[in-house]
C-alpha cells in the first residue's frame, strides 16, 4: 500500500559519502489509520479482521501529539488512511497540524464521503496529495467488489480533486475478477488526469486470505497484465507513472515489505497502537505499544514489536546466509505467518523456502475451480444475548 | 499532466505545489517531499534547490553559486546545475 521511494539526488561533483551502517534507521513515513469505519466492505481490505469500534478511537489531541513526535524522529510524510479517513470530522484539523509542522500530507480515500467544499478545506489546510481507490472500471463489478454503490461518486470525486488543484493517484487493487479491465483502468487514470496509477496486488492475510480463491489470478491473466503495463509505461512516459509489481504467488523472490521491518515506516491504528506495518496485528503473538502510553521516539527504538523482526539476526536459514537478506529483509512477515503458522519462516514467496508449496498448491488449481462468493469485510456486531 | 522539457539557462524553474523542499533536522539534509517519494539532496543539490524560487533564472542561480564557491569555473558549475535539475524536470518535479 504505502511505499516510499527514496531517491538520493547527487550532483556530478560527488561529495564523499560514508555509508555508515546504522542499527536504527530514521523513518520516512507514518500511516495514520484514523478509523476503521468505512462504507465500503472490500473483501481484500488490509484492516485487521478484528476491527476497532468508534468508541476506541483516539482523539484529536492524541493524533496531534503523535504527528508532532513523528516530525521529531525524522518522519517526512504522513498518510491519512482508514477505514475511510473522511469519516473523521477532525481530518482537516489534523492535516492542518501535520502540514504546519512540515509533514508532507497524503489522503488515502475511497472518495465516497467527500464533496467539493470539504476538498477545498483540505486544500487550504495544506493537503499535498490524494489517492483514490477504484475497485474496477466496470461500474457494476466495481460496486459488487466494494459491496457498496459508489463507483460514480468516486469518478466525480477524482474530477473534483483535480479541479481543486490537488495531484491524484489512482489506486487499483487488481485480481482475478478485474484484471481483464486493466487497459481501461490505465485509460481511466489518464482521463482523470492522475499523475500516478498504483496497480496493487492482493496480499493474502486477514480478509484477503478468506477470499483467496476468489482473487488469485491465472498465469495468463498475469502475463497479459504485465505486457499491458510495459506497453503503457513507454506510451505514457511523462503523462502517467504506473507502479506495478508481480504478485508474490507468481514471483520467485520475496519483496522487501515496507522497506524492511522497522526501517522506514510506522503505522498508528485507530486505537493508537503503533505498528511496524498496517497488517501487523495479524501477528497476534506480538505486543504493541500505544501512543497514549509512550512517545513515538521510545516506541520506534524500544518497542518489542519493532525489534522483533528488525535487521537480520532473527532470520532462519536459508535467509541467514543469503546475499539478498538486506534486499528483501525477510519479505512479508504477515503473509509468511498467515500461510505457514511459523513467525520466523522464510517468506514462502522465495523459491528457496521449504514452504513454497503453500503458494504453489492454490496456484495449481487457479482457473479450475468455480469462483466462490466474497466474504465481505465487516465490523463484528456486539450482541447482548440475555 | 507533465510535459517533457529540456532545461536551458534562460528558464525560470520552480517546484510544483505538490513537491516541497525543506531542511530535515534529523538527517541534517535538504529534502524534497513528493507523492510517495522523497528526494534526499546532497550538499550541492541542496544549495541549488534553495535558489529555485520561481523568480530566478537558471543563469542567475549559476551566478550566485559562482560567487559563493569562489574559484570554481562558471562553465563547470553551469553544467552541474543543469545536470542536477534535468532529472527532476524529467519526473515533473521541476516546472517552469
Amino acid at each position: 500500500m504505502t511505499k516510499i521511494k527514496v531517491e538520493k539526488q547527487r550532483t556530478e561533483q560527488k561529495i564523499s559519502f560514508h555509508n555508515v551502517k546504522e542499527k536504527l534507521q530514521i523513518p520516512y513515513a507514518v500511516l495514520c489509520e484514523l478509523t476503521h469505519r468505512c462504507p465500503l466492505s472490500c473483501p481484500y481490505c488490509s484492516n485487521p479482521v478484528e476491527l476497532e469500534m468508534k468508541s476506541r478511537e483516539i482523539d484529536t489531541e492524541t493524533w496531534k501529539k503523535a504527528l508532532s513526535e513523528a516530525v521529531k524522529i525524522g518522519i517526512l510524510q504522513a498518510h491519512f488512511s482508514g477505514g475511510e479517513p473522511t469519516s473523521r470530522k477532525d481530518l482537516e484539523e489534523l492535516v492542518q497540524h501535520a502540514s504546519s509542522i512540515g509533514l508532507y500530507t497524503n489522503l488515502i480515500t475511497s472518495g465516497v464521503l467527500i464533496n467539493e467544499e470539504r476538498l477545498k478545506k483540505l486544500y487550504d489546510a495544506g493537503l499535498d496529495h490524494v489517492q483514490v481507490s477504484f475497485q474496477d472500471t466496470d461500474p457494476e463489478n466495481s460496486n459488487r467488489i466494494a459491496g457498496y454503490k459508489g463507483h460514480e461518486k468516486k469518478l466525480h470525486t477524482a474530477k473534483l480533486i483535480r479541479k481543486v488543484g490537488l495531484p491524484l493517484t489512482v489506486n487499483a487493487v487488481m485480481h482475478r475478477q478485474n484484471l481483464h479491465n486493466l487497459k481501461s483502468m490505465i485509460d481511466m487514470a489518464v482521463e482523470l488526469d492522475a499523475e500516478r496509477l498504483e496497480v496493487a496486488q492482493v496480499q493474502y492475510y486477514g480478509w484477503a486470505l478468506k477470499n483467496q480463491t476468489a482473487f488469485l489470478p491465472t498465469r495468463e491473466q498475469l502475463d497479459t497484465a504485465t505486457e499491458i503495463v510495459e506497453e503503457a509505461r513507454i506510451r505514457l512516459k511523462g503523462v502517467l507513472a504506473i507502479d506495478y509489481v508481480v504478485p508474490d504467488y507468481y514471483a520467485r523472490k520475496p519483496k522487501s515489505c515496507m522497506g524492511g521491518w522497522g526501517r522506514q515506516f510506522l503505522n498508528i491504528s485507530p486505537a493508537g497502537k503503533v505498528l511496524p506495518c498496517h497488517a501487523a496485528e495479524s501477528l497476534d503473538f506480538l505486543n504493541f505499544d500505544n501512543i497514549k502510553d509512550n512517545s513515538l521516539s521510545w516506541i520506534w527504538e524500544h518497542s518489542e514489536s519493532f525489534n522483533r523482526f528488525r535487521g537480520t539476526s532473527w532470520m532462519p536459514e536459508p535467509c541467514q546466509s543469503c546475499d539478498r537478506k538486506e534486499i528483501d529483509w525477510g519479505g512479508c512477515r504477515c503473509q509468511a505467518f498467515a500461510l505457514t503458522g511459523d513467525q520466523n519462516a522464510t517468506d514462502p514467496t522465495c523459491e528457496l523456502s521449504p514452504y513454497r508449496h503453500v503458494l504453489d498448491e492454490p496456484l495449481a488449481n487457479v482457473g479450475k475451480e468455480d469462483i466462490p462468493d466474497f466474504i465481505y469485510r465487516k465490523i463484528k456486531v456486539q450482541r447482548n444475548i440475555n | 499532466m507533465t510535459i517533457l522539457l529540456t532545461l536551458i539557462e534562460e528558464n525560470v524553474p520552480k517546484l510544483p505545489r505538490h513537491a516541497k523542499l525543506r531542511f530535515d533536522e534529523a538527517r541534517k539534509k535538504w529534502i524534497i517531499n513528493a507523492p510517495e517519494r522523497v528526494f534526499e539532496l546532497d550538499e550541492i543539490a541542496g544549495e541549488v534547490m534553495q535558489l529555485v524560487n520561481g523568480k530566478s533564472s537558471i543563469s542567475v542561480i549559476i551566478d550566485v553559486l559562482v560567487k559563493k564557491f569562489k574559484g570554481a569555473p562558471r562553465d563547470i558549475i553551469a553544467k552541474d546545475v543543469l545536470a542536477m535539475l534535468q532529472p527532476l524536470a524529467d519526473k515533473g518535479f521541476i516546472i517552469l
